[in-house]
């Protein structure tokens, strides 16, 4: 008999207050089977698995598992149940080893725990699991990659019969993802697993899905087996009708078209860096005299192997990192990125991982979007109040145009999805007339609508005249925005190519030359 | 100097460290299990100074300093379970209760202890370990308080108990990653009131110390910050057990550091050498302090370091 499980899930549904975030969604998982979730940001996905998990409870719907109905009213009963979640955002105990981290997941643990004992074991498991970690390394040193792993592996010791993965991924390289997901099907496959996996990535659902469901805005809109789907389909469910005036194809197509060349003479550099040399975290050089120049109306694409000092560099662009010798010009004077040289200068930026670098988590939507002006009118009163109508005012009307979701300026911002939280912030950094714009790894974790929209926003903030600077560990995605490219490597600037001559195979060169 | 002046002044602060340092170890020791569990309590001060006064009270009315040795760690835990109650209710910020139950915590023993500044209480005895050395000097230094033992078993067992026991790392995991352990199902917030709790009754030792050993007597002026300095001591300690008792100790020799010298005839300046412990505080905040880095053994989900 298979110990894989079976899920069921019938009409389930959840509300934030006015806002329905999940109606009426049913959906089957066969056991043995990937069952793919798909939706854009904010349809509902995390909501449902939520649910399914008891994380959150489900206002209405029933779920059965084998057949019979079951009631999951914290994660413990769907522990309990063989339903297991691999989160998005890691929850493993960063302080703590990974035996102590696999060892506290069973939730069963002996008052006196004999680690000579639970060692052996963990070893014993770990040589029969599909990836190898060491036992007694802090977590707080794995890389993104490892913790994921270590996530799954946390489920398989558990023995669990359903994985639900959220955005598996996300964090890792393309050969990881492939591993990963090719052993969680084989041994689904096998009859040892099933596994309900939500993502964006169509390439992962179409190699590794047997079926798939397809959300927007919490409604059921699709549901079959991946040998019927095609990329194609998958977009159209994704997306649904065109709303007025866009489409998916519309919006690529618009973000290719609004490439126009720059005018020539207009090549004054609005953003200078000169021999610019930044520390890192543990105090270390990081950034070696690195000099360059985004002119305005240029995007220039910082590419580089993650680690290579991109982050340190846009962090001291941005203000977030004090500089260790060197000079940053903008329209030719000294800049130190103070809030009075950013908002006379208009550099505005984009910085990676925005729910944390960019935004306070705790404060509202309305409350983010304000932070570039709160101190000034209309929002700034006479004596120095704050108009919190005028803050709410000014949400409303950016929400609306950079389409935010859920569209509730009182939200707090943490409670936004990924995409969402990047749209918050665009709505922050590009309502107004945008002199220098720094962007680091601005589509990171997002879905392909957003993806879209977000790249459209860089390439319109570039064709207004703005000197743009995006960082991004994705070269595709730079070899497609940008019109100049620069490398970085061990915190210098190697390699500098045009867009148009631009080759992907030597680009790579560069970036991985001494590795 | 000769070299008996020295050797007077070493005897003087070994034994000091230990007289002195005692109720620090006790008190950090409380401090470290609460923080541990992600929680910070500067009410401790209030707990301690109530454990004195409650200790030393329980031990003239019942005879029996055990009874008031006992009280003090009860008292210390109600007001430890006060502060875990309370902070887990939604919106409550823990260092600010915290401060609120120090200078509650004081007040109510400056206003009940009134009736028991005078008399004298039974005292906790004192185990005589050095009793078959000659030197007089040893000898007084090494009578040593049955407090001490117990708290240095109290620190090997945390330190074994931390790693290797369900309550300990269920406590490391919810002070570390609350997200983590609400996943996996752990109670965060009945975690959090027992290690408050628990932290509590060590420091409401680490008052009856004071009152029932070292100076052994009840004044309003008894505590002198100690609890607070705990909270230092901790971080210096890198939250670890046995840190705490290094710890505990070099905070003791300093304290003793006035009247060590003051045995070998240095007595100008006394006072300031009495401060010597807060200046250590303010050196070890300074040095342990990284802008760009967080310390290593950090609880991830302390409200001090996030």
């Amino acid at each position: 008999m298979s110990r894989a499980l079976a899920l069921e899930v019938i009409a389930a549904g959840k509300s934030f207050g006015a806002f329905r975030a999940l109606d009426e969604v049913s959906l089957r998982v066969k056991p043995g089977s990937v069952h793919a979730l798909l939706g854009e940001n904010g349809a509902g996905k995390s909501t449902l698995v939520k649910g399914l998990i008891g994380y959150q409870s489900l206002d209405q719907g029933q779920v059965m598992v084998d057949g019979r109905e079951v009631e999951i009213a914290h994660p413990r009963a769907a522990q309990k149940l063989g339903i297991g979640m691999v989160y998005q955002h890691f929850t493993v105990a960063p302080g703590l080893s990974v035996a102590e981290n696999l060892l506290l997941a069973t939730g069963k643990l002996p008052l006196h725990i004999r680690w000579g004992r639970v060692r052996a074991e963990l070893s014993a498991f770990m040589d029969g699991a599909p990836f190898k970690l060491a036992l007694d390394a802090p977590v707080s040193g794995l890389s993104a990659g490892e913790k994921q792993k270590l996530e799954i592996l946390k489920q398989l010791y558990l023995q669990q019969r359903l994985l639900i993965l959220d955005e598996p991924t996300s964090v890792l390289t393309v050969q990881e993802a492939d591993e990963v997901l090719g052993l969680l099907r084989d041994m689904a496959h096998r009859g040892e697993i099933s596994v309900l996996m939500i993502t964006h990535k169509f390439g992962e659902v179409l190699a590794y899905a047997d079926e798939v469901t397809v959300l927007r805005r919490g409604r059921l809109v699709a549901q079959a087996p991946v040998a019927e789907a095609t990329h194609d389909k998958l977009a159209r469910w994704i997306m649904g009708e065109p709303e007025a005036g866009e489409s998916a194809e519309a919006l690529l197509d618009d973000a290719a078209t609004r490439r126009l060349p720059r005018a020539p003479g207009s090549r004054e550099a609005r953003l200078e860096v000169d021999r610019l040399s930044v520390l890192d975290d543990r105090g270390l050089p990081r950034v070696h005299e690195v000099s360059l120049a985004v002119h305005g109306g240029e995007l220039v694409g910082l590419a580089g192997i993650a680690g290579n000092g991109q982050r340190e560099l846009i962090e001291a662009l941005s203000g977030q990192r004090s500089v260790l010798g060197g000079a940053i010009r903008v329209d030719g004077l000294p800049y130190a990125a103070t809030r009075a040289q950013m908002r006379e200068r208009r550099v505005f930026s984009l910085p990676e991982e925005p729910l944390y670098r960019g935004c306070v988590g705790k404060l509202s939507v309305a409350e983010n979007i304000a932070l570039r002006n709160f101190d000034q009118a209309p929002i700034r009163r006479l004596g120095g109040l704050v108009s919190y109508r005028a803050i709410r005012a000014q949400a409303q009307a950016r929400i609306a145009a950079f389409k935010v979701r859920p569209p509730l300026p009182q939200r707090a911002m943490a409670s936004l999805s990924g995409g969402n939280v990047q749209r918050a912030v665009l709505a922050r950094e590009l309502s107004e007339p945008v002199n220098v714009l720094i962007a680091a790894n601005p589509v990171f974790g997002l879905d392909f609508r957003a993806v879209a929209d977000i790249h459209a926003r860089l390439l319109a903030a570039r064709n207004a005249g703005a000197a743009v600077l995006v960082a991004s560990d994705d070269l595709d995605e730079l070899l497609q925005l940008a019109d100049r490219l620069l490398v970085i490597r061990n915190g210098r600037i190697v390699y500098e190519v045009d867009a148009a001559s631009a080759d992907r195979a030597v680009i790579g060169g560069h970036m991985a030359a001494g590795h | 100097m000769s070299e008996a002046v020295v050797s007077t002044l070493a005897i003087g602060m070994i034994g000091g460290a230990i007289r002195v340092g005692t109720p620090y170890l006790f008190v950090s020791l409380g401090e470290c299990i609460t923080e541990k569990g992600g929680r910070v309590n500067l009410g401790l001060e209030g707990i301690l100074v109530m454990g004195a006064m409650s200790g030393y009270a329980l031990s003239y009315l019942s005879g029996s300093p055990w009874i008031g040795l006992l009280c003090a760690a009860a008292m210390g835990l109600c007001m430890g379970l006060l502060h875990g109650l309370i902070c887990s209710l939604p919106r409550v910020n823990d260092i600010a209760f915290g401060i609120g139950l120090m200078l509650l915590g004081t007040g109510l023993a400056f206003f009940l202890g009134k009736g028991f500044i005078q008399p004298q209480a039974p005292q906790l005895p004192a185990l005589s370990l050095g009793s078959f050395i000659a030197d007089p000097r040893w000898r007084s230094a090494l009578s040593i308080n049955a407090l001490f033992p117990i708290g240095v078993l109290l620190s090997l067992l945390l330190h074994w108990g931390l790693r290797s026991t369900r309550p300990g790392l269920a406590l490391r995991l919810v002070g570390d990653h609350e997200g983590t352990a609400r996943a996996l199902g752990y109670p965060v917030a009945t975690v959090r009131i027992i290690a408050t709790a628990v932290g509590g009754a060590f420091a409401g030792v680490g008052g009856a110390y004071l009152s029932l050993c070292y100076p052994g007597s009840w004044s309003e002026g008894l505590s002198s910050g100690q609890g607070i300095m705990a909270v230092a001591l901790v971080i210096f300690a890198r939250w670890r057990p046995l840190g705490c008792l290094a710890a505990a100790m070099l905070f003791g020799a300093a304290g003793a550091l006035g009247p060590a010298l003051q045995s070998i005839g240095i007595s100008s300046g006394y006072h300031l050498f009495n401060a010597a412990p807060y200046a250590l505080t303010l050196a070890i905040m300074i040095a342990s302090c990284r802008p760009r880095q967080t310390l290593g053994g950090t609880p991830g989900e302390l409200s001090l370091t996030r």
